[in-house]
């Protein structure tokens, strides 16, 4: 029977099925971090059972650790005790732990692809919702509870109800200046933020196979934010050359062994989905939000649509609205900004620093925007460094902070004051998200860089042309 | 963690006729900083809730004598945004058994069934004329049956069947756990591991 890529996966991890109930589906990796293991160790203590597979666990720290002076003592009692109760939890279980000030530390989604742990074909799972993120190498990767998590440190098993399937197809070549981000943000705007709700998605068409691994990884990072569980990709050849001889992938024999599993890895021609939709990607723009969900999102030369217009109620959009200080039918080029995010498991990787630097490179950071440049782990702060982006940022005014989550969900000091304006490489616009009272534009690393140097929402595609 | 099993529920309701109501408004972040179960109804809504000198917001419906009850009914789309259980927590914790809406989205509504909170997905009419007859009388009852999957409306008299999967309806009704059950497939699931691919 025909199936698609999704199907193969998931039928390759069913250990077991309930009659009219969920699957029981094996999971190949998973990963932890301080604020949604804790209870779930709790539970374990509380039955008195040790987690059953050790091996296929890995612990950071990311959530809530400070981006500045790592190297001192957490100063947020909270916080310090959340991470110890992670180090301890992973030492008294032999888990895997980078924890902070370790090498290997940073955001779950950036060191889970960097260091092998996500692998093609692999199931995945971590209690955070962008866990879809390493769907990008062809794996099935999701958001999970603490309750889920306690059940994967119990048995590496979960209880998932299949879900369906969509498949959103893109064709064409993206413009000048528009990046993975905006092909997220485009999607997103078109579905909204529930269109994809009950549904795994598969990307596929010539916009994601000329999309380098990171692109990929932003877009189906990005996949909850329509609702959907999770996205992923087709492995190719990109896939399996970036993933060939890290730390924790296959060598050898097993190398050969999970090839030939990873080569039956693509949809079949006749396999079927519950939806499919399709987009000209030529035609998107570079993208900005300027709502409170992320599928708020416009061309940035475009104007902020009347309530008439939109699905849903006019009241709850007039609230998002309000909240922004935004009127309906405004322009968002020349919107005056307080702050810039740069990082997060959306867009904290090297080429997002790279995309940054590259139009900062020569200009000056405006003197009222406040830039928290935050690289997702200690390996895009190494290379930063060693590619000389942080010479070109530093002469431009900019400062780097050392690896973590940070203000994409503010749960440390990195808090966007009330009321000011920020646009941010993150992934979520929602009141008050990065900071109480916060006014989040969501954008890609170009749009931020752009609204760094002119202290607004500018266009990047003029400062390109410059 | 055991639950309350849940059989018949009788209750007045909250109304939050928002859309979209996203789990960081649900409980914002700064707040998920707990090692243990506990408090967190104390910090749910926390924004709409309180200023941010801590006093409340009077015109938010959690902080209004009106409106009571173990039933909370929200707009479309309720529960969007991140995997923090804690969300299900606080909803727990405030005192809430039930939420009412007519679209949930997919890692809150698993978090609830895991937790012993019951998501209700009923027709977009029906949600309006819950909020309707809350607005007309906040005394209004509904009663939630988890037996015969029905939510039913006093003062209208309506009353609409939701669907659940029976694996997780019979969890609820019994209080029964998913990690018993997979502590019993042990023998299957390492086998199972020996085989696989990866």
């Amino acid at each position: 029977m025909s199936k698609t890529l999704f199907d193969k996966v998931w039928d390759a991890h069913v250990v077991h099925q309930i009659k009219e109930g969920p699957d029981v589906l094996f999971i190949d990796r998973h990963m932890i971090h301080e604020v949604t293991s804790p209870v779930a160790f709790l539970g374990l203590k509380n039955r008195n059972i040790k987690v059953l597979y050790p091996e296929k666990t890995f612990a950071t720290a990311d959530h809530n650790t400070p981006t500045l002076n790592q190297h001192l003592p957490v100063a947020d009692p909270l916080s310090a005790n959340q991470l110890a109760a992670l180090e301890k939890n992973a030492n008294e279980h032999g888990i895997s732990y980078w924890g902070l000030g370790h090498q290997k530390n940073g955001i779950v989604h950036v060191v889970g692809p960097e260091y092998g742990i996500t692998l093609p074909g692999a199931t995945m799972v971590c209690g955070d919702s962008h866990t879809s993120t390493h769907g990008a190498f062809g794996a099935i990767a999701f958001g999970i509870g603490t309750s889920e998590v306690e059940m994967v440190l119990a048995s590496q098993c979960i209880m998932q109800p299949k879900p369906k399937k969509m498949r959103i197809t893109l064709n064409g070549k993206l413009q000048k200046g528009v990046t993975p981000k905006d092909v997220a943000l485009f999607i997103i705007s078109q579905l909204t933020t529930s269109g994809a709700t009950g549904y795994f998605v598969e990307y596929a068409g010539e916009i994601f196979e000329q999309m380098t691994m990171e692109g990929r990884m932003t877009v189906c990072n990005l996949s909850i934010e329509m609702g959907a569980r999770g996205g992923m990709i087709a492995p190719d050849q990109k896939t399996f050359d970036y993933i060939k001889d890290r730390e924790f992938t296959p060598k050898g024999n097993d190398w050969d062994k999970a090839m030939a599993y990873w080569e039956t890895l693509y949809t079949d021609s006749d396999a079927q989905f519950d939806k499919e939709l399709t987009f000209d990607g030529s035609l998107i723009e570079p993208m900005i939000t300027y709502g409170t969900n992320p599928g708020m999102g416009i061309g940035i030369t475009n104007h902020i649509p009347s309530a008439d217009t939109v699905e849903g109620g006019a009241a709850t959009y007039q609230k998002s609205l309000e909240y922004m200080g935004y009127q309906e039918g405004d322009a968002l080029l020349g919107k005056k900004i307080d702050y810039v995010f740069l990082g997060s498991c959306t867009n904290g990787r090297i080429e997002d620093f790279r995309a940054f630097s590259e139009l900062v490179k020569g200009k000056q950071r405006a003197a009222h925007v406040t830039a928290w440049l935050v690289p997702g782990s200690h390996k895009v702060l190494e290379a930063i460094k060693a590619e000389g982006l942080y010479d070109i940022l530093t002469a431009a005014g900019f400062e780097l902070r050392e690896p973590g989550c940070s203000a994409c969900l503010a749960m440390n000091d990195d808090k966007i004051p009330a009321g000011k304006y920020a646009v941010s490489t993150s992934n979520r616009n929602f009141e008050g998200r990065q900071g109480p009272g916060s006014r989040t534009l969501l954008a890609s690393p170009t749009v931020a860089a752009a609204a760094a140097v002119t202290g607004k929402v500018t266009d990047p595609r003029e400062l390109m042309n410059a | 963690m055991a639950y309350d099993k849940f059989t018949v529920l009788n209750s007045t309701a909250v109304p939050l006729p928002i859309e979209n109501v996203d789990t960081d408004q649900i409980i914002p972040a700064r707040f998920l900083k707990a090692t243990e179960r506990k408090g967190f109804g104390d910090n749910l809504f926390r924004d709409w809730r309180y200023h941010q000198d801590g006093t409340p917001k009077e015109d938010f419906v959690l902080n209004q004598d009106t409106y009571r009850g173990k039933i909370l009914v929200g707009g479309k789309n309720f529960g969007s945004g991140s995997s923090r259980e804690h969300a299900a927590w606080a909803v727990y914790d405030y005192g809430f058994r039930c939420v009412i809406s007519s679209f949930f989205a997919d890692i809150f509504k698993n978090n609830c069934l895991n937790i012993g909170v019951l998501p209700v997905q009923v027709s977009p009419t029906f949600l309006e004329e819950i909020f309707a007859a809350i607005a007309n009388d906040p005394n209004t009852e509904i009663e939630v049956n988890l037996a015969q999957q029905t939510v039913h409306l006093s003062s209208t008299g309506t009353t609409e069947s939701f669907e659940i999967n029976p694996y997780k309806k019979d969890n609820l009704q019994n209080g029964y756990d998913d990690i018993d059950y997979l502590l019993n497939l042990k023998d299957s699931i390492q086998e199972f591991a020996q085989k696989t691919p990866l």
